[in-house]
């Protein structure tokens, strides 16, 4: 709007400016220096305004590219194998049958454990630092604490799960009867649970925070107890923005790599329960892309990460639509 | 007090007791994180750790400086492509906020933001890999960078736009051009903003691995050439983590002890600054 406004005037300006010195003095060199001055100030401004829209037009074909990218190099398993690609359940690169199910399973698996066990935890602390304690340096704390875990880099939490969590979980397998490998999907689901509290955490305590005041009163001055007005008005305010924060915690945890690679067992074959080794989508193009020794190969990674592209754009667009839809 | 008002007090105080222990117990496995890979590592770290390259398996010793070197490199790459870039990019989208361009951008960014780390490290592969047929540093560099670019982006737009027009009007009213306007008061103004997004997005790529497996490669010995393959430190770790040699991992454990310092210091300095000037990211 004022931007419109200056480009109108500075030409105006630079006329109404040569105009008058020209009249009053007869010094013609300080009016030609004035003069190229505004003219070299239009034309730096010109250039500014269309470098960053080039640099929009820019982010707009950086995406476009990584599509096309991803589409175009698989597009010989995509020949090859179609859409059993996503249901064959043998993935065997020396006999050249791709299928990714196991991967798929591996996945989901992993996600969906590590999304119900970190729920909870996540609802908590929007709970705590949104509804029961919003002051303070305590919550401060808690809330620096929690966004420090989305810090921490995922190598070191891979790190960290092969040497500490590991052995306990085998520990615990151990217990209770089953084979006990320790890395496998559960471990991968409780690193992944840790790993994406945060997410859900920091979107949840800022939609709690945006319930009306006089909502809560109001039931408060019915004689509601805090937990009732925490089930009867909270929640159905914030229902969507709590799912929102689900769903990028979702995203972040179809997508994540090093540490699920590290501690989930690397194996191709079908997981028979949670606690047996596997291998996900992105841990497979982890482990594999470098040894990918032939074009179908390579292509049918190539396509695994398409897949996985899709999927985490999708569930990210749907928790970005929503929050966008409750903060309006 | 009757019977149903007692047993709805007393839900009410369990589930806040609930809330409250469950909330505490998130920060525990993190603590216990920090103080495992702190106490780990700390003993790790001395001078020769710092100067010497990694000696093969079965000596003890060694260093990372590799790795030190590498990652400064790569992350020094990455934000002089990215940031530049991204804050332009947000200057475009502040400035402009409801043409068609600014919301096709302002999507591509989201989806920038929600892209696997993994998938762009495929297609830096096939953007500066293959084409130049060698692994190198630059091609790890261009992976971060569009990883930093949504970060850097939205914290710079976000930054401009909380900013009262006031600024920018009384700016245009001294007859000031178009972009000295922005880059002298507009930028100047939200500087804090857009230095605490630029280093938050620094601490992310630095601890990233995935796009490095197939750009950077990793290296074992020491080059400042971006066009080879290079050593990176949150590479080092993946690969003497899951090697079976104790050496090793002891190297992988005081590079983490390094790394997570580093990652730890940029966010409590980011804390710092955005408390200093009360920005809202």
């Amino acid at each position: 709007m004022e931007t419109s406004v200056d480009k109108e005037l500075s030409p105006a300006r630079v006329k109404t400016g040569a105009g008058f010195s020209s009249k009053k003095t007869p010094d013609t060199v300080s009016t030609n220096k004035r003069l190229k001055r505004s003219h070299r100030q239009i034309r730096a401004e010109n250039i500014f305004r269309r470098t960053i829209m080039i640099v929009a037009v820019a982010t707009v074909v950086l995406v476009v590219g990584i599509m096309i990218t991803l589409a175009w190099q698989s597009r010989l398993s995509i020949q090859s194998a179609g859409l059993g690609f996503l249901w064959g359940k043998v993935w065997d690169p020396v006999r050249d049958i791709f299928g990714v199910y196991p991967f798929l399973l591996g996945t989901l698996l992993t996600s969906f454990l590590a999304l119900i066990i970190s729920v909870p935890f996540s609802f908590a602390v929007a709970l705590f630092l949104g509804e029961y304690f919003p002051k303070g340096w305590m919550p401060d704390l808690l809330k620096n604490l929690v966004e420090l875990i989305a810090a921490v880099p995922s190598v070191i939490y891979g790190f960290w799960g092969l040497a500490v969590l590991v052995p306990i979980v085998r520990s615990f397998e151990t217990a209770i009867g089953v084979n006990a490998v320790g890395l496998g999907i559960f471990s991968s689901s409780l690193i992944l649970a840790i790993m994406i509290i945060p997410y859900a955490a920091s979107l949840g305590r800022s939609m709690i925070q945006m319930v009306p005041a006089n909502l809560k009163e109001a039931a408060y001055s019915l004689g509601a107890t805090r937990w009732e007005v925490i089930r009867m008005v909270i929640l159905p305010y914030t229902k969507s923005g709590l799912f929102a924060g689900v769903m990028l915690s979702l995203g972040r945890a179809l997508g994540e790599t090093m540490a699920v690679t590290m501690v989930i067992g690397n194996t191709s074959l079908i997981p028979k329960n949670i606690f047996s080794p596997g291998n996900t989508m992105a841990s497979v193009i982890a482990n594999e892309f470098t040894e990918a020794d032939h074009p179908v190969y390579l292509s049918a990674l190539i396509e695994l990460g398409l897949v996985l592209f899709v999927v985490t754009v999708v569930i990210n667009m749907i928790g970005k639509r929503l929050i966008k839809g409750v903060s309006k | 007090m009757s019977v149903a008002i007692k047993y709805r007090i007393g839900k009410s105080t369990a589930f806040k007791t609930l809330v409250i222990v469950l909330s505490l117990a998130c920060v525990v496995p993190l603590l216990f994180i920090l103080v495992y890979i702190l106490q780990a590592g700390i003993t790790k770290i001395n001078w020769n750790f710092l100067t010497n390259l990694p000696k093969p398996v079965g000596e003890s010793g060694g260093g990372i400086a590799n790795a030190l070197v590498g990652t400064m490199i790569i992350v020094g790459t990455a934000s002089i492509i990215a940031i530049p870039f991204g804050i332009l990019c947000g200057i475009y989208l502040s400035e402009n906020k409801n043409s068609k361009l600014a919301y096709w951008s302002r999507l591509c960014i989201d989806i920038l933001q929600g892209i696997p780390s993994i998938v762009i490290g495929i297609v830096a592969y096939f953007w500066l890999v293959k084409p130049l047929n060698s692994f190198s540093s630059l091609s790890g560099s261009m992976a971060l960078a569009i990883m930093m670019l949504p970060i850097v982006v939205r914290s710079t737009e976000e930054t401009l736009l909380l900013l009262p027009d006031s600024l920018r009007e009384a700016a245009y009213a001294l007859g000031m051009p178009f972009h000295r306007v922005i880059l002298k008061v507009i930028v100047p103004c939200g500087i804090s903003g857009i230095m605490s997004g630029v280093m938050l997005s620094v601490a992310r790529i630095t601890g990233e691995t995935a796009p490095l497996l197939f750009t950077a490669f990793g290296n074992p010995y020491l080059t400042t050439d971006i066009t080879k393959p290079m050593q990176s430190l949150p590479l080092l770790i993946f690969n003497y983590a899951t090697s079976p040699y104790n050496d090793w991992h002891d190297l992988a454990w005081g590079a983490s002890c390094i790394l997570l310092i580093w990652v730890l210091l940029l966010n409590i300095f980011t804390k710092l600054i955005t408390r200093k000037w009360k920005v809202q990211l």
